[in-house]
Parts: structure tokens; C-alpha cells; sequence
């Protein structure tokens, strides 16, 4: 079927024709086709349901303004795209293509009885309907909603292609390619800096590619296209990128730009990224990114077979489509009459031409005479029929704002020109300021905020040879053959003799806003665009409102009675056109989505069935089940081993900082809350750090390795922001201090051995150092070899039982936890993971900063105001110590918990109440931070911050659950080993 | 994303490299223990939050790990000038 192509015309190779599916049915095309151009040359027109009403669609452009023809792209398994346009859909040999929002089936939708149901469906509908009740929301309307409105499905497969990303740099990028873009590209590759010429079609040209019949320099358009793009592939510094769309303009003439790179080839190439993510860095920009046809506003303005002027145009001569046997223009803007000749030239019947204007230009009318055709002046659309096309239209004079007669006219082509809308989009997202310009009815770029400038019709400059000249900033080196562009009025609302209630004009075809909704929107109180905007959802669809927003703001600017400039603009923002989540990746999915922090001990554990856990950025073994256990056997397998035997953990994750220096001591005495002058070499000290507000930021062992050298731990979590604001205070407050810091969180692998036994198995490998009790004691630090390999042995404890800490240079780190895990067989060793750590430690009554803190703690609340240097004149946060609001009474405390019933384990952060019996809102009292069911102690135990709790230590207080009311006991949050005999074990 | 002159690196490098630290010229006081509570709540939480020409600190992250100065328009969101911890702060131009 070639019934609706012109032989004579468009750019499609006839010499490969191809077969293409839609809805299951097989079309034939050609190669360079659209998907909107094949099904038009197969007579087809009606290729979606709206939105709401689920109305019959066609096409409304041949561009990526396209609101209508929405289809699903489908290449297979994991490559399903929905929400595609059909006009920008590069068609080749075997493509399948959907229908999307329509159910059983496009022509016959059952939910286009929400058309004729049109009344419930009025502007603000869904904010006025859905509100109450709440429960209603999960249950009913979302669920509805979602089935009867809507786009294309969501993909339900992973992804099955792959994505890429580049950075480029250059001195000039030029986005657009049309006669302004080609132009300033020529210009910009004669000097030598780097030239990218960008455009989201799959072929350079822009509106060249629809105007064969202009000629530059005396060349026709498409030989000169031909020349000057054979010229700019020759130069070495200019790049073409076609297939691209910039979708975002950020700071300092960064831009992101999509290219689609196999997306139209036939065969799926799984060695290719399908699209790309090019992060461009340019010197200059230029911008020449066009301009978008305005739709008329009228009613009954969507079915299929309506549509933009100059999309007729692209379907006729870059195509060789035909969009009707008899075409209507309804205008009221000269451009459109460049359209009509073009089409009554090809030898199509024109139905009529109907101009809201009551004069047109002496050149048009003697242009139109001359084809044979006449112009309706002062005649506007007022009506239109047809089920699934166009079948005829309501031609209606009028004057003075009234209808004096009205005509049926037979058509099934209705084009509408209402005026040009610059395409700003990318200027405004580089915060560029926009000026109204009256006889434009359209914003265009005023003041920049980059290095950057706008030409040809994006800038407001219309007409080839006012094009030209701006691009080649104002050499005239161009001598063009071309119509004069004209002018036009503004035409956003018409009159109407039907009801205005029953009309459907549509404004925003892709979210079916009426001109009725934006009257209606006015009235019920919204004055600005932006309200308007969220009240009726105009411009709110993935198309942004690129052929909608103006008229918008005409519309609202007429019912408010104010100028256009008064009603405000909405924000333009990136993306130009949706982008892939692929895209957006560039190829960073899956395991490189982000890092993952590996300690050296990480492939032991995975290879011993350790199951991991994130923890900040690392991933660490938080159990090791064995054969048929789960967690909480395991950690109760593991608890119980460390406390009676030997437990073996791995502690590398610990952040560890290097400060050295001869002010070492002072700066650690003015980091950390402790006293440190006085710390002698080779002993610990338990740190801890606060923010100047006087809350706990961090904690971690430290120990004095010199008198100038310490060796700092923070939490695994903390690490990066304590490293952060010591450099701070060394750097900006104390730049005297003779101190200096180095991160060694990746430097040391950590082996942590806990239990009685510790000290028996790591005394034959150690050398140099002495760990009888009485050299080695608790809180102790000695340098000397293990296995041979330099080590920092700290004996510590984060469990209660004897510990050791043995720091070894990273790379030795596993060898040496198989050498001790082996060695270790003799005494049951068990490597335990996080979560045995968490219980041992809750045993203790030990804190975890972040989880029984959480930025709002103080020292005194959590109980260690032993930790607090009393002598010393200063330290980060002590000021703050004695606000008002920190030593105020009813100040949460840490304060431990044991559940009536010991086979209760409380939920962390459950809400803790004094009185379970008083009415609810309850007062709160505290929350639970941690808890754990306590192998040792065979109970449950908990941690929890109280309102002036340990005054409460031994009374009972209530955690409402939703299944029951815990009675609970309030004691120390030391729970095992009050005295610490458990660390003096030979 | 802004391009960021680092005043020690001598070069303007990509915002990622660096992260924004907070109103710049904020000295801790010398002697804290010294000040009112409403003096010390001050220098804590209160901050100019201007509209327009900023001076603020920027961490160098990604690069020599130095803390500097800048001034900076939060309108535009636009560099005037960086320049080092210590220097003395660069005037407003009019
Ligand atoms: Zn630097």
C-alpha cells in the first residue's frame, strides 16, 4: 500500500522498502521512515486513546513535541520501551510497535466511556475527589486510576541493554542543526577550536529537511545541506553528533546530552551501549534549537487527522507522505500558507483555508489566486466530526467576536497554525532570563547566564534570510530564496455558540486539559500559571507542555483579564524530552551503582558462608550460619562461643587516623573530650568526640604509639566526616598547631580476638612484644611482629571478654586470620559477625554511635561523664555543655531495660509510655535503641533513651505494641560482668 | 556543575571534586567558656543566609584536601572569587 506517498517527494530510500509491525499487523515502509510517517503512509491515523478521556488520537506533529502518538516500542525480552513517540521512532525492517491506554483494543476502548462520563472529570478532580478517606487511597483510587488513566506500561524485565557515558570538551557546541545551527557550525569550524554539532534528529538539517524547495547561495536546501555537511565532516576539530537530544543546560556551560545509538538497528547488537550519556564541557554555546507550532484552540481540536501546519509539511516533503485527500488549513498566522502552497503544489485538494484574521497580505492572497484557492478571512473552526478521522469541520464567520454563520465543510485533514513558540527550554535551564515579546506571543531568550547565545528561531528570528544573517553574526554571506515569513495574531480563545460547559477544547492533549478546565481553574480562585498549572495538570505530561504552554498562559492570561507578562511562566526544566534510566546510569547499574567496600578479610567470610549486611559504604559478615540455622541461632552459637572460648571477628571496617606531629597531643586534647597530655606511649584511651552543639558525633579506641603519634579509630560509619572535621579545626581554627592527620582506615586489616582463650592462642606468633597481664595490661598498645609481618597489637575489648586488637598491614590481613582461625581449632575459635559484636557489646552497655545516639546526645544523657576531661580549659562542644537546654531536667538518658516476660525481645524504636492506660495520643516518654535476645543472660535485653530515666532505674514502665502492652523494668544498661572481672582472665 | 578555581591547586576543577562547607569568616572564639549562652548560640547556629554575594568555605575533597574561601553569588550560583584560609576576604565588588 503506497496509496498516500508522493512519488515526486520526501528523502526516503524507495530502494529499501521494509515490513514493520503495529498492533500485530504488518505494514511496509521505507528506509528512513518514522513510525508516524509509515503508518501515515498507510492511511493510518488514529494510533492512540488520550489520558483521561481515553478520546481516538493521531498525530499531532512530526516531531519530539509530539503529545498524542504515544506508543510501546518492543525488541524483545528486557527491551520494551513504553511512552515512545511515533514521530521520532526510526523505523526499520521488523519493528513492533503497541498501542498503549486502550483496553480490549484501540478502536474499541471501553474506557472512553470516561468521555461521555466527561462531567466527572473536571479541572482539580483528582485533588477534590481522592482526599478522603485516606484508607480509601491505597485501596480504590490509586488502583483505579491507574488501570483507566495512564501511559504505557512500565517495563516488568531488567533492562537487557547496555549504557555508556563520556565526558567531551569543547570550545563551541552548537545544538540544532537546522538552517541556523549548519550555519554557525560552518563559521565555528574555520576557527580552530573544537566544534560539537548536536541534533536530536537521526539526520542534520532540522526545518531544512522539510523546505526542499528553498534555495541558499542559489543551491537548493538539501544540495547545500549536503555540501556544507560533507564540509564539516572534513574538519578534524568539528564532532556530529546526530540521534542526540541535550536534555539539560547546567552551570558554566556543562550540558548532558542522550545519544541513542542502536535503538533503529535492526539486528540487536549486544557488544554496543544502546545510548549514551555524553557530559559535555563547552567554551561557548549556541543554541539553535528552533522553534515549536502552536495548535488553535477549539473545540473538538483532537481527533486523529488534526493536526500542525508544519507537520504536513515534514510529511510531505521529508517523507512523502500525504496526510489527506482533503486538507483544510485553519490559521492564523502567515507560515501557514507556506504549507498549504506546498501541498496544492503537489497536486493535493485543498478543502479550505480559513484565517481568524479579517486581512491577509496583498503577496498571500495573489499566491493563493494564483493555485486556484481562496481564503476564508474572519472564519474560525467552531466545531469538528468524525469517530476515528476527521470528517468534516464547522467553518464559522465572525465579527466583532460573533458568530454570523456557520458551514459544514467535508475534509478529512484539518491543519492548524497557531503561530511559532520559540523553543527556550535549554536557555531557561541555564538560568538565562526570558523577555515577553508581544508580537510573537512568546517568551524568548533576554539576559544569559552562561556564555551563551541563541539564533535563529529559538532566539525569535524567523524567516531564512533573518536566520542566516544572525547565524553568521551579521556577515551576510548568504543569499536566500525564500517566502517571507509574515506575521500573525495571537488567537488562544475563540467564540462559541454551543454551551461552554459541553465543549472540549483541548489545550494539553497528552493530560487532556480543556480550555473549560483552565476557565474553570480561574474561577475557583487561581490567578497564577503556576496554580493553574498543578490545579488542571497543563503542561504537566512528559511533553512538558511543549506545544500547550503558551496557549495555557493565554488562556489564563484572558480569563484573569491581565497581560501575559502578569501571569508569570512556568519553570522549564531537564529533562527536554523523557530520558532512559539507562541513560541517565550511563552503564553505572548493578554492582558499580555504587562502591562497595570490601575489607582483605571479605573472601574468607564469603567463602565461609557468611551472610553480609551493608554498613556505610562496606559490606560486612554479619553471621556465619551454619547447616540449618538461622540468624538468631547462629548469633546465639556465636555469643555463646566468644564468651566461653574464642570468638574471632574482623575489624577492619574501624576508621583509623594517623595524627602525628609535636602538637599531636594538643590537638587530640582539643578534638576529643578525654585528657590526652598525660596518656602515656603504649596506652589506650576510649575517645570520644563531640560536635561544638555538645552532642556525641563519634567514639573509638586511641592509643598513644609515641609521644607525637596516636593512632585514632573511629566508627566504621563516622569515619570519613571525623577525618573531615578534624582537617577543618587543623586547617582553618588551630592552623598553628604543628599536627598532621593521614587517613589509615585502608592501611590495617583489624583481627579482633575476644574470649578467654585469646591470649593462649596468639601468644606463640607474637613476637617482641610481652603479653603477660602484668607488661600488656588491659587499655594497653605495643608495637612488634606477628607471624613475622610489623603489627599494632591493642588489647581491647568491645565484648567484656579479653581482647585483642591485632592491626596488620591490610595485604597481610587474610593470611594471618587463616593462620589464627587454623591455629585456633584447638579452642572451638568461631568467627562471629556483626550482630554477635552488637549483642556482646549490649551486654556490656557499650554504645553504638548512630544507633543508641542520634545527633541530639550529650555525654552526661548517655551516662559517660567520665569521659570528660574536668580540668581541661577546652574542647570541641564543652561550651555548649552548659547551655540551659542541655542541662535542663527531663533530658532523654540511656538507661538499660529487661521485659517482664524474658522471652520478649522489644522492637527497636518502639515508643516507651509511663501510664499504659491513659488515653491516646499516649505522652511518650523515650524510645528503645537497641535490643537483642542475650544467649549469655538466656533473656531478652534492651537499650533505651528515657526522659530522666536512670531516676526510673528499677520501676516499671509500658511499650504499647500493636498486639500487646510490654511491661517492662528499667535498670542499668550494664547487663553482664558489672565489675570487669572477665578482662583480668590468664 | 560549576567549575571551581581551587586557590591552593591553582586550577579551576568540576564541582564533584569539592563539597561546600558552610558561611566562611566564622571564627570559633578564643576563650568559649567566656561567652553567653546567647553569644555562644550565636556563633553555633546563626548564619547570615544571604541573598546574593556570599563568602563561604569549600572543601577541595576530591583533590589537595584543603578548606578555602569563596565568594559566590547564591542568585547565579556563580564564583566571584576563591582564595586562601587566612587571606584576607576580597571586597564586594559594586
Ligand atoms: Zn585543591
Amino acid at each position: 500500500m503506497t496509496i498516500n506517498r508522493k512519488e515526486t517527494h520526501g528523502r526516503i530510500n524507495r530502494d529499501k522498502p521494509i515490513k514493520f509491525s503495529f498492533d500485530g499487523k504488518i505494514y511496509s515502509a521505507f528506509d528512513g521512515d518514522s513510525l508516524a510517517s509509515a503508518l501515515l503512509a498507510n492511511g493510518i491515523h488514529l494510533v492512540a486513546r488520550s489520558f483521561k478521556y481515553h478520546r481516538p488520537r493521531g498525530f499531532l506533529s512530526a516531531g519530539s513535541e509530539e503529545p498524542n502518538a504515544l506508543v510501546t516500542f518492543d525488541r524483545g525480552q528486557g527491551r520494551v520501551t513504553s511512552n515512545v513517540r511515533a514521530t521520532t521512532l526510526e523505523i526499520f525492517d521488523g519493528l513492533v510497535a503497541y498501542s498503549q491506554n486502550n483496553w480490549p483494543s484501540l478502536k474499541f476502548d471501553i474506557g472512553a466511556i470516561n468521555d461521555f462520563f466527561y462531567m466527572l472529570f473536571p479541572a482539580g478532580f483528582y485533588n477534590k475527589t481522592f482526599m478522603w478517606p485516606k484508607s480509601f487511597w491505597d485501596k480504590v483510587y490509586e488502583p483505579a486510576i491507574r488501570k483507566m488513566a495512564g501511559l504505557g506500561p512500565a517495563p516488568i524485565d531488567e533492562d537487557a541493554d547496555k549504557y555508556a557515558s563520556l565526558y567531551s570538551h569543547c570550545e563551541t557546541l552548537i545544538v540544532g542543526s537546522g538552517p541556523a545551527g549548519i550555519a554557525a557550525a560552518l563559521s565555528a569550524c574555520e576557527k580552530p577550536g573544537r566544534v560539537i554539532l548536536i541534533d536530536e534528529q537521526n539526520e542534520f538539517g532540522g526545518s531544512l529537511l522539510s523546505t526542499p524547495n528553498l534555495t541558499i547561495n542559489a543551491i537548493p536546501a538539501w544540495q547545500w545541506l549536503k555540501n556544507s555537511l560533507a564540509i564539516l565532516k572534513g574538519r578534524q576539530n568539528v564532532t556530529l553528533l546526530a540521534r542526540t537530544t541535550v536534555i539539560g543546560y547546567y552551570h558554566d556551560n556543562f550540558l548532558g546530552a542522550v545519544e541513542r545509538i542502536t535503538d533503529h538497528e535492526k539486528d540487536i547488537n549486544q557488544n554496543k551501549a544502546r545510548e549514551c550519556l555524553h557530559r559535555i564541557r563547552a567554551g561557548e554555546v549556541i543554541l539553535a534549537t528552533g522553534a515549536i507550532e502552536r495548535p488553535l484552540v477549539f473545540p473538538n481540536n483532537d481527533r486523529p487527522g488534526v493536526m500542525l501546519a508544519s507537520a504536513a509539511r515534514s510529511y510531505l516533503n521529508r517523507y512523502g507522505v500525504v496526510v489527506g485527500e482533503k486538507i483544510a488549513l485553519f490559521t492564523c498566522h502567515d507560515s501557514g500558507y507556506e504549507v498549504i502552497f506546498d501541498l496544492a503544489d503537489a497536486g493535493i485538494s485543498i478543502a479550505c483555508i480559513m484565517d481568524v484574521r479579517d486581512q491577509v497580505s496583498d503577496n498571500i492572497i495573489a499566491a493563493t489566486k494564483t493555485r486556484g484557492l481562496e481564503i476564508r478571512t474572519s472564519t474560525i473552526v467552531t466545531n469538528t466530526s468524525g469517530k476515528f478521522r476527521i470528517s468534516s469541520l464547522h467553518a464559522s464567520r465572525i465579527n466583532d467576536e460573533k458568530i454570523t454563520s456557520t458551514e459544514e465543510i467535508i475534509c478529512d485533514c484539518l491543519l492548524m497554525c497557531g503561530g511559532w513558540t520559540p523553543s527556550v527550554h535549554l536557555f531557561s535551564h541555564s538560568k538565562g532570563s526570558l523577555k515577553w515579546q508581544e508580537n510573537l506571543g512568546a517568551y524568548i531568550p533576554d539576559t544569559p547566564n552562561e556564555n551563551t547565545i541563541s539564533i535563529g528561531a529559538c532566539n525569535g528570528t524567523f524567516g531564512l534570510t533573518d536566520i542566516m544573517t544572525e547565524a553568521d553574526s551579521g556577515q551576510s554571506k548568504y543569499t536566500v530564496d525564500d517566502m517571507d515569513f509574515g506575521s500573525g495574531i495571537i488567537a488562544a480563545t475563540f467564540p462559541t455558540k454551543s454551551d461552554p460547559a459541553k465543549i472540549k477544547a483541548f489545550v494539553d492533549y497528552q493530560n487532556d486539559v480543556t480550555e473549560k478546565d483552565i476557565n474553570l481553574a480561574v474561577r475557583e480562585g487561581l490567578k497564577s500559571i503556576e496554580h493553574v498549572k498543578r490545579y488542571t495538570t497543563t503542561g504537566m505530561a512528559t511533553d512538558q507542555g511543549k506545544t500547550s504552554n503558551l496557549n495555557a498562559l493565554q488562556i489564563t492570561a484572558h480569563a484573569v483579564a491581565k497581560p501575559v507578562q502578569q501571569v508569570g511562566l512556568t519553570t522549564f526544566r531537564p529533562p527536554f524530552t523523557p530520558t532512559t534510566f539507562g541513560a541517565l546510569l550511563g552503564g553505572k547499574d548493578g554492582d558499580t551503582f555504587h562502591v562497595t567496600r570490601k575489607t582483605p578479610i571479605d573472601g574468607w567470610a564469603d567463602d565461609n558462608g557468611a551472610i553480609f549486611e551493608p554498613v556505610a559504604l562496606w559490606r560486612r559478615a554479619r553471621y556465619f550460619p551454619r547447616e540449618g540455622e538461622d540468624m538468631l541461632a547462629a548469633v546465639n552459637r556465636e555469643c555463646r562461643a566468644t564468651r566461653e572460648s574464642l570468638g574471632i571477628f574482623d575489624a577492619s571496617t574501624l576508621g583509623k587516623i594517623e595524627v602525628v606531629g609535636p602538637d599531636a597531643a594538643e590537638f587530640m586534647n582539643r578534638m576529643y573530650t578525654n585528657p590526652w597530655m598525660m596518656l602515656k606511649s603504649g596506652s589506650c584511651r576510649y575517645g570520644l568526640m563531640l560536635g561544638e552543639d555538645g552532642y556525641i558525633m563519634d567514639d573509638g579506641v586511641i592509643g598513644r604509639m609515641a609521644e607525637d603519634r596516636f593512632h585514632v579509630t573511629t566508627t566504621t560509619g563516622g569515619a570519613p566526616r571525623v577525618f573531615r572535621m578534624m582537617e577543618d579545626y587543623r586547617q582553618t581554627e588551630w592552623p598553628e598547631l604543628d599536627v598532621w592527620l593521614t587517613s589509615t582506615t585502608e592501611q590495617w586489616a583489624v583481627i579482633a580476638l575476644n574470649g578467654p582463650n585469646a591470649r593462649k592462642l596468639l601468644e606463640p606468633f607474637v613476637e617482641g612484644i610481652d603479653l603477660n597481664p602484668e607488661s600488656f595490661p588491659h587499655m594497653a598498645v605495643r608495637e612488634g611482629r606477628i607471624c613475622g609481618v610489623e603489627t599494632r597489637l591493642f588489647r581491647v575489648s568491645f565484648s567484656g571478654e579479653l581482647g585483642f586488637e591485632i592491626n596488620v598491614p591490610a595485604h597481610y590481613g587474610r593470611a594471618l586470620w587463616e593462620v589464627l582461625f587454623k591455629a585456633g581449632q584447638q579452642y572451638d575459635i568461631t568467627p562471629y559477625g556483626t550482630e554477635t559484636m552488637h549483642v556482646l557489646r549490649a551486654e556490656k552497655g557499650f554504645i553504638i554511635v548512630g544507633q543508641d545516639t542520634d545527633g541530639t546526645v550529650s555525654p552526661m544523657d548517655a551516662g559517660m561523664s567520665w569521659a570528660i576531661g574536668k580540668k581541661k580549659k577546652d574542647f570541641v562542644g564543652k561550651r555548649s555543655l552548659n547551655r540551659s537546654d542541655i542541662v535542663a531536667k527531663g533530658r532523654k538518658q540511656l538507661v538499660g531495660l529487661l521485659t517482664d516476660d524474658p522471652n520478649i525481645v522489644l522492637e527497636e524504636g518502639a515508643q516507651i509510655v509511663a501510664d499504659p492506660n491513659q488515653p491516646i495520643p499516649m505522652d511518650m516518654i523515650g524510645h528503645v535503641t537497641s535490643s537483642y535476645w542475650s544467649a549469655t543472660l538466656n533473656r531478652s535485653i534492651a537499650l533505651a533513651m528515657i526522659k530522666d530515666g536512670r531516676a526510673l532505674t528499677d520501676s516499671d514502665i509500658y511499650i504499647p505494641m500493636a498486639d500487646q502492652t510490654h511491661k517492662v523494668r528499667v535498670s542499668t544498661p550494664i547487663f553482664y560482668d558489672p565489675m570487669g572481672e572477665r578482662l583480668n582472665v590468664l | 556543575m560549576l567549575l571551581i578555581r581551587c586557590p591552593y591547586c591553582q586550577e579551576e576543577r568540576p564541582e564533584i571534586e569539592f563539597s561546600y562547607a558552610g558561611e566562611a569568616h566564622i571564627a570559633r572564639p578564643l576563650n568559649p567558656d567566656d561567652l553567653s549562652d546567647e553569644s555562644w548560640a550565636e556563633y553555633l547556629f546563626i548564619r547570615s543566609n544571604r541573598r546574593g554575594l556570599h563568602y563561604e568555605r569549600w572543601l577541595h575533597a576530591h583533590g589537595c584536601a584543603q578548606f578555602f574561601n569563596a565568594l559566590r553569588d547564591t542568585v547565579s550560583d556563580k564564583f566571584e572569587t576563591t582564595y586562601k584560609i587566612g587571606e584576607a576576604r576580597p571586597q564586594v565588588k559594586k
